[in-house]
């Protein structure tokens, strides 16, 4: 380990900053994926073990996008809205027949898709690692804040994730459709009592947990390779974070998230071969002293 | 003649191997209320959660103004103009109280005429309450939150559970006058209760229920008149 090094950037301010702004935005990108999957998780009571491939699949329409268009902004929406569609196709096929089945039933089927959507990905892209690069628009010299050093593509992917996360917040906390939905998590039967299509609010819920994960799968690709089965690893951490944060708790996600992105990027520095294993060990540790995570009520 | 506003037809009910309805049929025209009388266990509830699309029926019909809305999901049957006030109430507790009657808020079958403003003015209990958690409420006042969440879709007949289960006798009484406010309206309301004094201080009509079949049925004044049917389906 490399612990001196990690002492002397946070003794530094200029590493600290850029340290601060690298980790905040790996962060926010990982609280996209891992909101959509406890929204998805506190709705709908579905653990969805494809919501990595959605983010993968994200990945690929922005790279297709962004060649046809060469407009990122296109390319994003692309992503956001393909993926979306995506998982209102696998929400109503596959996954609403399954709503209150046992979770090994669910993993069956959730892994059915991944695998699917990884030949798929082979299919059409091949199963070479691509890479987009930060699109020429948005290559511009970097902020320089107190000596630390903020990529200018850094700068607008926190920005953008971080308008993304506002938006999600407002819509579940200052509508009448959020409303319905967190009435929906607690009691469903109650909801649809009240004459709440309940049918279309989970397939629409789900819609939107699996374009957050496509949204966050496009604004990475520049600084991502692409690869089919790029989906794994970022579940692995969207459970982490889920896990956490509290199963169901987009609040507690959030908090998470950035927990987990500050230890990638201060981790790189100070314990570069342990950064996996140090997120194994705080996951256990909030485990250990808050059961249920950060901000949860309902253990997993 | 027109349909009767809810029509139930040789309704059967289980839940999984216990069969709990065995054949359950009532009408209720408009403006009445009935009330659905019967001990512990007769099948008072389910006949509700059943008419409700709760419990699946097993078989029968269940027509809400002359329209059948059997085995639909509950949301298509409350839009077919029925309105639920469940059991154990059953409000969004970590909803404030004007939250959970927008959850509600819809127009239905009776228009558009109920909205949060107009439920404060019939319930002004709850009005000074509006920005409090549902959870924080005191049973009385879940109570009268959850029938006005029920008026929030404007249903052509609501159906109460149980209304003054739990309640102290005073909030009781306020429940009545508001189930009599509610009649005076010209709301139909089906009424499943086991307090016979409470029914026959709101009901126009009365159903005992026993065993899951309906043995009774009648008005308010007949059922005065007949004290053994009080005596061998009511009282313990």
């Amino acid at each position: 380990m490399e612990l001196t090094e990690l002492l002397e950037c946070v003794t530094a301010l200029s590493c600290v900053v850029t340290q601060v702004s690298a980790g905040l935005t790996i962060g926010m990108l990982l609280f996209l994926v891992a909101s959509g999957l406890t929204l998805i998780f506190g709705v709908l009571g579905l653990v969805n073990f494809a919501h990595g491939s959605f983010y993968m699949v994200g990945a690929y329409l922005a790279l297709a996008g962004y060649g046809a268009t060469g407009s990122f902004v296109a390319a994003t929406v692309l992503g956001a809205l393909g993926v979306a569609l995506l998982g209102l196709l696998c929400e109503r096929l596959l996954l609403s027949r399954i709503y209150g089945a046992d979770v090994l039933m669910q993993l069956l089927v959730c892994y059915a898709i991944v695998l699917i959507l990884d030949d798929v990905v082979k299919i059409v892209w091949g199963a070479d690692f691509l890479s987009m690069g930060v699109p020429d628009s948005l290559r511009k010299p970097p902020f320089v804040v107190a000596g630390g050093i903020v990529p200018y593509f850094y700068a607008i992917l926190f920005l953008v994730t971080a308008a993304i996360a506002a938006l999600l917040a407002w819509g579940m906390g200052r509508t009448k459709f959020g409303r319905t939905v967190r009435a929906a998590a607690v009691n469903p039967a109650m909801v649809s009592a009240l004459g709440v299509n309940t049918t279309a609010l989970y397939a629409i819920v789900f819609a939107i947990g699996a374009m957050l994960a496509g949204a966050a799968g496009a604004l990475s690709a520049p600084i991502r390779s692409v690869v089919p089965g790029a989906g794994v690893s970022i579940l692995i951490e969207s459970f982490i974070v889920t896990v956490i944060g509290g199963m169901g708790s987009i609040g507690g996600a959030l908090a998470a998230s950035l927990i987990i992105g500050l230890t990638r990027s201060f981790g790189s520095i100070g314990f570069p071969l342990f950064v996996e294993g140090m997120m194994f060990v705080i996951m256990a540790l909030v485990l250990l002293l808050r059961p249920s995570g950060l901000a949860g009520r309902r253990s997993p | 003649m027109t349909a009767p506003e809810l029509e139930v037809e040789r309704l059967e009910a289980a839940y999984g191997a216990s069969q709990v309805l065995f054949g359950v049929s009532l009408a209720v025209e408009r403006g009445e209320t009935l009330a659905l009388m019967g001990r512990n266990g007769a099948g008072k509830s389910s006949t509700l959660k059943a008419i409700m699309g709760l419990l699946r029926p097993r078989a029968g019909r269940v027509m809400v103004r002359g329209r059948e809305v059997t085995g639909l999901p509950p949301y298509r049957i409350a839009r077919a103009g029925l309105g639920f006030v469940p059991e154990d109430r059953q409000v969004f507790p970590e909803h404030t109280v004007e939250e959970n009657l927008e959850i509600a808020e819809r127009a239905g079958v009776a228009g558009r005429e109920w909205n949060a403003r107009r439920a404060f003015e019939v319930l002004p209990l709850l009005a000074p309450l509006r920005k409090r958690l549902a959870g924080r409420l005191s049973g009385g006042e879940q109570q009268m939150l959850t029938i006005a969440r029920s008026l929030m879709g404007n249903p052509a007949v609501m159906l109460l559970d149980e209304p003054s289960e739990g309640l102290a006798p005073l909030i009781v009484q306020q429940i009545a006058g508001l189930i009599r406010t509610l009649r005076e309206m010209g709301t139909t309301i089906v009424l499943a209760e086991q307090n016979s004094r409470f029914c026959l201080a709101v009901a126009t009509q009365v159903a005992v229920i026993d065993k899951g079949e309906i043995v009774w049925r009648g008005s308010v004044a007949q059922f005065r008149a007949e004290p053994e049917i009080q005596a061998r389906y009511l009282q313990v």
